[in-house]
């Protein structure tokens, strides 16, 4: 039995502040984009089922934090994204896209308004060094200060349908009045923290950004509060549930950021990339249900016998309890009921499913 | 981890039983993590011992697995079709494979001490 290697060995790995806990909570950690993080604790479905029935928690830390400021912010934040950062209000966030030249996506990523002129992006861990360089080049000729603070916070998410009433006896805010979106400052399990009702499972929950010299011993006190660990299996598999694309799998610089339902994200504005992404794509993203055997990244998808597409994600589904995939096909199939995927050489029928496969409460 | 002395342990983590029967270790099943598929070999297949004969998903990954013997394919394990988990529950009773009409065994198949601290290294 061999395993088909996630990601090659790296010599140089990152480290969150939170390593020494997972290796304490017993996780498997594996390479992911430059970072050792943890792949699974106890295990991917009792941690996936955790997420979707009570709390879990997530080390998110190897995301990136650049912070945004100055007069010229929100004129720069507008030509380098798609959504319009003007609808924004200090303690409201939102997501959002950093086009290429070309319209491809050099990322996606989330806005948190921090204060008038002042605004924090929150980054994918394997395009920090990207993102910087694309934004440093166009702040070129703005009246604005960009800061990389990704090494300063700590991010952890916790996630599912009993975060608020897990998190709540411990602060002193009024959690389940802040709307989804929210960014505020609140104490919570006796620290300084800044809280975002933000996620990326389908569930409700919380992000929470703490100095990265605090993280350790507040996830401790999590573990303590009952929030059950999970690792990126989990999240991954949770994600794709909620039909969440995944940069580097359903968004990249050579995807037609329009194949996928996130089109609301582009505003009719002036940004980078404009005439690009208003064309109509190519293909669509579709969600697929197989009965059987789950498919993976790269298996092709058939349509009337012929390779009309690519899956992008696929799983078994804990919560579905049958594999789930999201593939990029032809737009002229993208109506198209049936499907076949090949898998090790023989094909298997698929219905297409509407995404998300799963919604939350 | 459970490692039964009675079989023999390829370094691809499958075992082989005196009759010809084939799984892989609680130690690759706990790897794996949960099974949640298992696509078995035709009954009456001739595999030579290192041949790709079958794969074991789990919810993130899939995993070939190797012959270690040479042989004619006599059974596959029919109730992993609706109970893969078998594999992680039991993977040397319920969670067996397929079994093997034998001609020859693998050279480098190892006893359960030496697999066990092979895996464990």
């Amino acid at each position: 039995m061999t395993q088909t290697p996630e990601n090659p060995t790296e010599p140089t790995l990152k480290r969150t502040p939170l390593h020494a806990a997972h290796l304490r909570a017993g996780a498997r950690m594996v390479p992911f984009g430059g970072w050792d993080m943890p792949v699974q604790y106890a295990g991917l479905k009792a941690e996936h089922d955790a997420v979707r029935s009570s709390a879990g928690m997530f080390d998110v830390s190897h995301m990136g934090e650049f912070r945004v400021g100055g007069p010229g912010a929100l004129a720069f934040l507008q030509g380098v994204t798609t959504n319009d950062v003007s609808k924004l209000r200090p303690g409201r966030a939102h997501y959002n896209w950093l086009p290429g030249e070309s319209g491809g996506l050099i990322d996606d990523i989330y806005i948190y308004m921090v204060a008038e002129g002042e605004y924090l992006l929150v980054v994918n861990a394997g395009n920090i060094d990207k993102d910087w360089a694309h934004l440093q080049r166009h702040a070129a000729g703005h009246n604005v200060t960009l800061t990389d603070e990704s090494d300063q916070w700590a991010l952890l998410a916790v996630q599912g349908p009993k975060t608020l009433e897990l998190l709540q006896p411990f602060s002193d805010t009024d959690l389940a009045a802040r709307k989804k979106n929210a960014y505020f400052a609140a104490r919570l399990l006796g620290f300084n923290v800044m809280l975002a009702r933000t996620g990326y499972t389908g569930e409700d929950g919380f992000e929470v950004f703490i100095d990265a010299s605090q993280a350790e011993t507040l996830w401790d006190k999590l573990l303590e509060a009952g929030v059950t660990p999970a690792g990126l299996g989990a999240r991954d598999t949770l994600r794709l549930e909620a039909g969440f694309p995944l940069y580097g799998h359903e968004f990249s610089e050579t995807i037609h950021p329009l194949s996928s339902s996130y089109g609301w994200v582009v505003k009719d504005k002036e940004h980078l990339g404009r005439t690009h992404i208003t064309a109509a794509p190519p293909q669509r993203l579709i969600g697929l249900r197989l009965e059987r055997v789950p498919v993976r990244e790269g298996y092709p998808v058939y349509a009337d016998g012929v390779q009309v597409g690519t899956v992008t994600s696929g799983s078994s589904s804990p919560t579905l309890g049958h594999p789930i995939a999201m593939a990029l096909v032809d737009a002229a199939h993208a109506e198209s009921e049936s499907f076949e995927v090949e898998v090790r050489g023989k094909r298997h029928p698929a219905t297409r499913m509407a995404l998300p496969f799963y919604r939350g409460a | 981890m459970n490692t039964p002395t009675e079989l023999k342990y390829a370094a691809s983590h499958e075992w082989l039983s005196e009759d010809g029967t084939v799984g892989i270790s609680d130690f690759a099943q706990d790897q794996l993590g949960d099974v949640v598929y298992v696509e078995l070999p035709e009954v009456g297949r001739e595999v030579t011992a290192g041949d790709t004969i079958a794969v074991v998903e789990s919810v993130k990954t899939a995993s070939d697995i190797y012959a270690p013997a040479s042989g004619t394919v006599t059974a596959v394990n029919e109730d992993l079709s609706g109970s893969p988990e078998l594999v992680n529950s039991s993977p040397y009773e319920n969670g067996w494979l397929f079994k093997l009409d034998v001609t020859e065994e693998r050279g480098d198949l190892m006893d359960a001490a030496t697999y066990t601290e092979t895996a464990e290294s």
